[in-house]
């Protein structure tokens, strides 16, 4: 009834959505669409043989396997951190929180230089594993740092907010009913942060299969062992070979949009859920 | 994705879970939990946080000063304050107008608009520097026009404001668009029908109450405006000292194996992210 009126009384409507479609489709829309325009003008022959040569399947395997693995092992980690801040309360508990936002705040290039410092064969961490034969950085082991670094607080920013509306007497009527703490915890907490965790786990995924700052300082950018998908895109339009780029571009927009999709319908499913889970009927 | 950024929220104190056994676990999965989490908060967020300013201090205060006192980083500097000029009030008018329309009012494809908006956090940066190549570049869309007025937008500085532009472009519009519904229209309603026009509305009772929000979205939007680095870096062309930013002059020192002073210019971009860190919990604090 509200926005009925708002309709009528407030002005501005035309002005604001106006400009808001304006500036979107200059800023975003039109150079976006350069991509697929461009590439819709190769010949099918020319894309095909660009988007599957050997050297770019196996940089979409790297990107897709060390993203995936960044974003599993952030969904736990960020699971126990989002968890402790809750939870818990122990010292140093506020710098913690607000440090979890580094990834958020702190330059990729600075992130990816100094991941590689510490995690090189003389670095404060690499020089650890450097005497059992593991090499992190300049091997697929350090994208996959680099990418659980960048990665990290989409994981424990989605579940955090969650685990704290979440309504207690969930958890005291399954003990009351008899459940271990550990029963509550995987049939009764678990499923209630599933939305919230395959959220968390996509923003990562999705913000790893993209990432380029940090990743290309650590990769050693070896070809068919250590070259992310971004990083042919950038070699090609060094060798000024702007069709190439933009073939691998669409691929890598095709999976972006995918994924943008799958995670609005995450979260619609996690919005759906949230009256019912924070206790909307129970209170 | 609205995960992105946190939001401004208020805590429930962690006391509760502790006065009922329903939602308190035993002390060695406590410890284990916590443990695990501070070990991989330590190895993750805290050691490259220090590593930084320790490696760009490795050689001394002096080798730090003139690296960061060096005319390149200078240059550097300033391109990347003009960039964030540009692009943080562009970005801002943008936020509040999205922000307005969908907020204020119902519309068809609203939902639509607002996963449009939130286009530029799901494309890669290379991708982001790619496009404005293939517009503004000498073989695309407007190339052989702008090199007839001999307008250089790629590798030059326009090049990396408009990089700049796009890889921020969600950011205030993220933050206003669900404070702004949360807050509804009744306020503005009353104003209007006790007789203010639309402008005065907005500035006497919209903008005091989103103060909080818009700041926060600039400091996010200005960490991440001085701090891109795949989308520059495609549309820069990295001549040292005319298209370098901060980010990419750290590069250009690092392939030229001056680590220290790599270091000690990425130590200024680090001590922005802590100053950005700062200014949030600072926000939060206000708005709690």
């Amino acid at each position: 009834m509200a926005q009925a009126v708002g309709k009528r009384v407030l002005p501005g409507f035309g002005l604001s959505v106006g400009y808001t479609l304006v500036y979107l489709s200059l800023i975003v829309l039109i150079p976006l669409s350069a991509v697929f325009i461009s590439a819709a003008s190769m010949q099918w022959n020319e894309f095909w043989q660009v988007v599957s040569s050997p050297q770019v399947v196996s940089s979409y395997r790297v990107s897709f396997l060390t993203s995936l693995l960044a974003a599993l092992i952030n969904s736990l980690f960020g699971l126990l951190i989002a968890w402790s801040l809750v939870r818990y309360n122990f010292f140093g508990k506020r710098l913690v929180d607000a440090l979890i936002d580094l990834p958020f705040a702190l330059p990729t290039a600075v992130a990816g230089i100094t991941l590689s410092a510490l995690y090189a064969k003389n670095g404060w961490i690499g020089s650890l594993f450097a005497p059992f034969g593991i090499k992190i950085a300049f091997t697929p082991l350090g994208i996959l740092i680099a990418l659980i670094f960048i990665g990290l607080p989409f994981v424990v920013r989605t579940i955090q907010p969650v685990l704290q509306e979440l309504s207690l007497e969930f958890e005291e009527a399954a003990a009351t009913l008899g459940a271990t703490r550990w029963q509550a915890f995987s049939r009764v907490v678990l499923p209630a942060l599933l939305p919230a965790m395959l959220t968390g786990f996509a923003l990562a995924f999705a913000r790893a299969v993209g990432e380029y700052g940090s990743v290309i300082f650590i990769a050693g950018n070896v070809p068919m062992v250590s070259e992310i998908t971004p990083l042919l895109i950038i070699t090609r339009l060094e060798q000024f070979d702007v069709a190439g780029a933009t073939a691998i571009a669409t691929v890598m927009l095709v999976v972006s949009f995918s994924l943008l999709l799958i995670i609005n319908g995450l979260q619609h499913w996690a919005g759906s859920r949230k009256r019912y889970l924070t206790g909307g009927d129970f209170a | 994705m609205s995960g992105m950024v946190g939001g401004i929220q208020a805590y429930r104190g962690s006391e509760v879970y502790e006065l009922s056994p329903a939602t308190r676990e035993p002390q060695w999965a406590r410890l284990t939990i916590l443990g695990l989490s501070l070990l991989f908060f330590a190895i993750f967020l805290l050691m490259p946080l220090l590593a930084v300013f320790v490696e760009a201090l490795r050689k001394g205060w002096e080798v730090y000063w003139q690296a960061i006192t060096n005319p390149d980083t200078g240059a550097a500097i300033r391109l990347t304050l003009l960039a964030a000029a540009i692009a943080i009030p562009l970005n801002v008018v943008f936020g509040v107008a999205a922000a307005w329309c969908i907020s204020k009012f119902e519309f068809r494809g609203k939902q639509l608009l607002i996963t449009l908006i939130d286009l530029p956090f799901s494309v890669s940066p290379v991708v982001a520097g790619l496009v404005y190549v293939l517009v503004f570049g000498a073989h695309g869309w407007l190339g052989e026009w702008l090199s007839e007025h001999n307008i250089k937008i790629i590798f030059a500085v326009p090049g990396i404001v408009l990089a700049t532009i796009f890889v921020t472009f969600p950011f205030v519009a993220r933050e206003l668009i669900p404070l702004m519904q949360a807050q509804g229209t009744d306020a503005e309603e009353a104003a209007v029908s006790l007789g203010a026009s639309g402008w005065q509305t907005f500035w006497r009772v919209t903008l005091p109450s989103i103060k909080w929000g818009l700041l926060y979205g600039v400091i996010l939007c200005n960490a991440r405006a001085m701090g891109e680095f795949g989308a520059v870096s495609v549309v820069s062309g990295h001549l040292r000292g005319q298209t370098t930013t901060l980010p990419l002059h750290v590069e250009i020192l690092y392939n030229e194996y001056q680590f220290a002073a790599a270091f000690a210019v990425a130590s200024l971009l680090a001590l922005l992210a802590l100053v950005t860190l700062g200014i949030k919990l600072f926000i939060e604090w206000r708005s709690a």
